[in-house]
């Protein structure tokens, strides 16, 4: 470590803000705080897929999972809870029996992610946009397809449920 | 010091891990959706690190997007339940809401 790495610096800033916003996303005790420590996991794992060349993937995070899910998120939480009363909002049960299997889980994935010897390539940094479309209109269309038909059923469904939640309710 | 692929996994293994505490541990439905979020993020995480650093080509880009598509409809429908049994229960405690029948 001689020199100043600007790779290996923004590599690290962006891994610590992920693994630090997940933790406060496990472990914050008001719901809301989780929600937004949220927020600074998918930003920072937008920035690590832009440092791993993904332009499109990263820019298509920053708006489906910030611009959306977190969104709804937010949403549900604010009609869910009663803020007042912060100290029940989030509670977390069993943290002395929960806490074991996932730091085993983990340790077990750093271990495999450390001992195989991956096969390397030299990847060469490029624009993904126009290859991501070929990819689609080509060889994966009927996956594409697929999807489209999957989120306009969950479009639909999303809007049933919802619906007929508040109709038994009497609302509207 | 290069940043390699192991960088990355070890990144997305700790994000699992966090995400799985979350799943286990919380009570809140919305809570525990929110570790389903941090779950996916890794797996996502994992293909883009091994497209970028093994396989040199989009595939891996491709399953990510899939998956971030699929999380956004995951997520439509788990709130509209969510809401749903809010207003039959007034509670998304997971432990409240343990009853199968009326």
């Amino acid at each position: 470590m001689s020199a100043f790495n600007p790779g290996a610096f923004f590599f690290y800033l962006l891994a610590g803000v992920t693994v630090i916003s997940a933790a406060g996303v496990a472990l914050a005790r008001n719901i809301l705080y989780s929600a937004f420590a949220l927020l600074g996991t998918l930003a920072g794992v937008a920035g690590l897929y832009l440092f791993l060349g993904a332009d499109f993937l990263g820019v298509a995070q920053l708006l489906i999972y910030i611009g959306g899910i977190l969104v709804l998120i937010l949403f549900a939480v604010l009609l869910t809870n009663r803020i007042g009363e912060v100290r029940i909002s989030n509670v977390s049960s069993g943290l002395i029996v929960g806490a074991p299997p996932a730091v085993a889980v983990m340790a077990l994935c750093v271990r495999v992610a450390l001992r195989t010897p991956w096969p390397l390539t030299e990847a060469v940094p490029a624009p993904t946009t126009a290859r991501l479309g070929e990819a689609f209109l080509q060889e994966l269309l009927l996956p594409f397809e697929f999807v489209s038909l999957v989120l306009l059923m969950a479009l639909v469904g999303a809007m049933v449920i919802a619906r007929r939640a508040a109709k038994e309710k009497g609302v509207r | 010091m290069i940043i390699g692929l192991s960088h990355f996994l070890v990144v997305s293994a700790i994000l699992f891990g966090l995400g799985l505490l979350t799943v286990a541990t919380r009570r809140n439905a919305v809570a525990i959706l929110m570790g389903v979020e941090l779950i996916l993020n890794a797996a996502a995480l994992n293909f883009v690190a091994f497209s970028h650093y093994v396989e040199g080509a989009v595939t891996g880009m491709v399953f990510a997007l899939f998956i971030i598509v699929l999380a956004a409809a995951e997520a439509a429908i788990a709130l509209a339940i969510v809401l749903a049994i809010f207003r039959h229960f007034h509670s998304i405690d997971a432990n409240d809401v343990s009853t199968l029948k009326d």
